[in-house]
């Protein structure tokens, strides 16, 4: 198993923190992990990126130049991503920002709708844990509970109230690849 | 202990701590900055002082005193900030006191960029500051690796009276990777009596002078002769160095950091079509591992070699002075922080291959 993920879309909607806690959930459960941000100029509303690599051996290279998965947050960071997946790889996209379809057609490509599905669980803040919910569904490279443990680690005790709404968040994403 | 995710600065910062490490000055420069973020929370924790001084040459010049005061004592920046550390660093260099001194290395010159970079190549391995010294340059390829070497990194500096330079490239500070710390509340430290900690005033031992003026001709011939003979023993015993996959292989890659990383990949992509490669990964730039890297080239089986570098061809230049034309080296890289991906290294050994 390798996993090479990018995440991407704009400063403050999570795509750092979903990578995050995908490699510290990967390797909660034993397996190697590496998370490279993007470091450049980047402020709140502007882009952003990180790659995550899981695997089961030694990983060589951290650095992800052909993902296996793309999970994108806003219009910009599909159309800069896009071609960049491997054939036979998986483009998450956010539907309730990005209006346009993916273009390739040697790709699989999920539509979640984040926003929507936030606002449903009445707090617009887990749409990143919509579309992370998402990517597991898929990939199911670490188990949504190994995930809720990173996070709570990252939030702390004092904040464990958030656990069962970030719960459902990702189970909620999950399901909507299922359907 | 567990092993935890941690960004390469934060571990670095905390390896330094666990090695005995109590000072640290220093001044703000992008991407290093989580390292005194680091130190500022940490050092008072464990006793120890963080000062963010009001300039590079204020900070390096800290290093001294608290380096000529017998302490354990760390800098860091990035290469804007390290070229006005570099007259500190002769001086540390010429007073003979041990620090470690960490370089996020970001692409140049001048401001540059601030992504990773390999372009302080030649100023951290032939010299930086004026004067004929040298420093102990370890370039770790990892965040475990890195944590690893801390340790080694201030005995170094200890036991050779050298300026110990961690150069790494911008990512390995940046980057999360998941890591286990060697914890070590009481870290046994060295003595050195050589240290100016207070004059004795019933004279039971000489006064320590901390001091890079040999006004004299046959004094600084003294200071030369004794760094000399320290340089040949370093050069003699502390190289360190990986070989990956070289016994019997065609082709041989040549890069450090987080390059060599990328180069295992494309060793991996090689070897899936039917190409032996290997990668040959010097872990100190100084002392260079020439031994060993000419052994790697006199085997029968290597028809070539390939420098991978993010800078615009400096390593490049020992690894030729160290297989000395027996076989062809090439280069592959550019400066200003691009870094070239596994396929294109593979590709570029195909074409070497059908040349």
């Amino acid at each position: 198993m390798v996993e090479r993920n990018i995440f991407a879309g704009f400063g403050g909607q999570g795509v750092l923190l979903m990578g995050q806690l995908l490699a510290a959930a990967g390797m909660m459960e034993g397996k190697n992990t590496s998370w490279i941000p993007s470091y450049g100029p980047e402020m709140r509303g502007g882009t952003a990126n990180c790659s995550v690599m899981l695997s089961d051996q030694e990983i060589d290279s951290p650095l992800v130049t052909r993902p296996t998965s793309l999970i994108v947050m806003n219009r910009p960071s599909l159309e800069k991503f896009e071609d960049k997946v491997v054939p036979g790889g998986s483009i998450f996209v956010n539907s309730s920002m990005i209006d346009i379809k993916v273009k390739r057609t040697d790709v699989n490509a999920y539509y979640v709708p984040c926003t929507e599905i936030a606002a449903e669980l009445g707090n617009s803040k887990v749409s990143n844990m919509i579309m992370l919910g998402a990517y597991l569904g898929k990939s199911k490279c670490v188990e949504v509970e190994t995930v809720l443990k990173a996070l709570l680690e990252k939030l702390g005790e004092k904040k464990a109230k958030l656990i069962p709404l970030n719960r459902e968040a990702l189970l909620r994403g999950a399901s909507c690849i299922e359907e | 202990m567990a092993k935890e995710l941690m960004k390469g600065c934060e571990a670095i910062a905390e390896a330094a701590i666990q090695a005995g490490c109590r000072y640290f000055f220093g001044y703000p420069i992008t991407p290093q900055n989580d390292i005194p973020e680091y130190m500022s929370l940490r050092l008072p924790q464990v006793g120890g002082c963080f000062l963010q001084a009001e300039s590079e040459l204020a900070a390096i010049n800290m290093v001294y005193g608290a380096g000529g005061a017998g302490a354990r004592v760390m800098t860091s920046s990035s290469s804007p900030g390290i070229s006005l550390k570099q007259e500190g660093i002769s001086t540390i260099a010429g007073a003979e006191v041990p620090c470690v001194i960490v370089n996020m290395m970001r692409g140049g010159p001048g401001l540059g960029n601030i992504q990773a970079s390999q372009g302080d190549y030649f100023q951290a391995v032939k010299g930086g500051g004026h004067g004929d010294y040298r420093s102990i340059v370890i370039a770790p390829s990892s965040i475990q690796e890195t944590v690893d070497l801390m340790p080694h990194a201030f005995d170094l500096a200890d036991n050779y009276r050298i300026p110990v330079i961690i150069l790494a490239d911008g990512l390995i500070g940046q980057m999360m990777e998941p890591v286990e710390l060697h914890m070590n509340p009481n870290p046994m430290l060295p003595e050195k009596p050589w240290a100016a900690q207070g004059w004795d005033p019933k004279g039971t031992r000489p006064r320590a002078i901390i001091n890079s003026l040999y006004i004299e001709t046959e004094d600084l011939d003294g200071l030369m002769t004794r760094l000399n003979a320290r340089y040949d023993v370093i050069r003699e015993k502390e190289v360190m160095v990986e070989k990956y996959h070289t016994e019997g292989a065609e082709y041989i890659l040549c890069a450090y950091g987080t390059v060599a990383r990328v180069c295992k990949a494309a060793v991996r992509i090689l070897e899936e079509n039917g190409i032996k490669a290997g990668l040959v990964r010097p872990i100190t730039l100084w002392p260079f591992p020439t031994k060993e890297v000419k052994e790697v080239f006199e085997q029968e089986s290597v028809k070539a070699g390939l420098t991978v570098e993010i800078s615009n061809g400096q390593m490049v230049e020992d690894i030729r002075l160290a297989v000395n034309g027996i076989k062809p080296i090439e280069y592959m890289g550019k400066g200003g922080s691009i870094i070239p991906a596994a396929e294109d290294i593979a590709e570029r050994i195909m074409q070497m291959r059908r040349a």
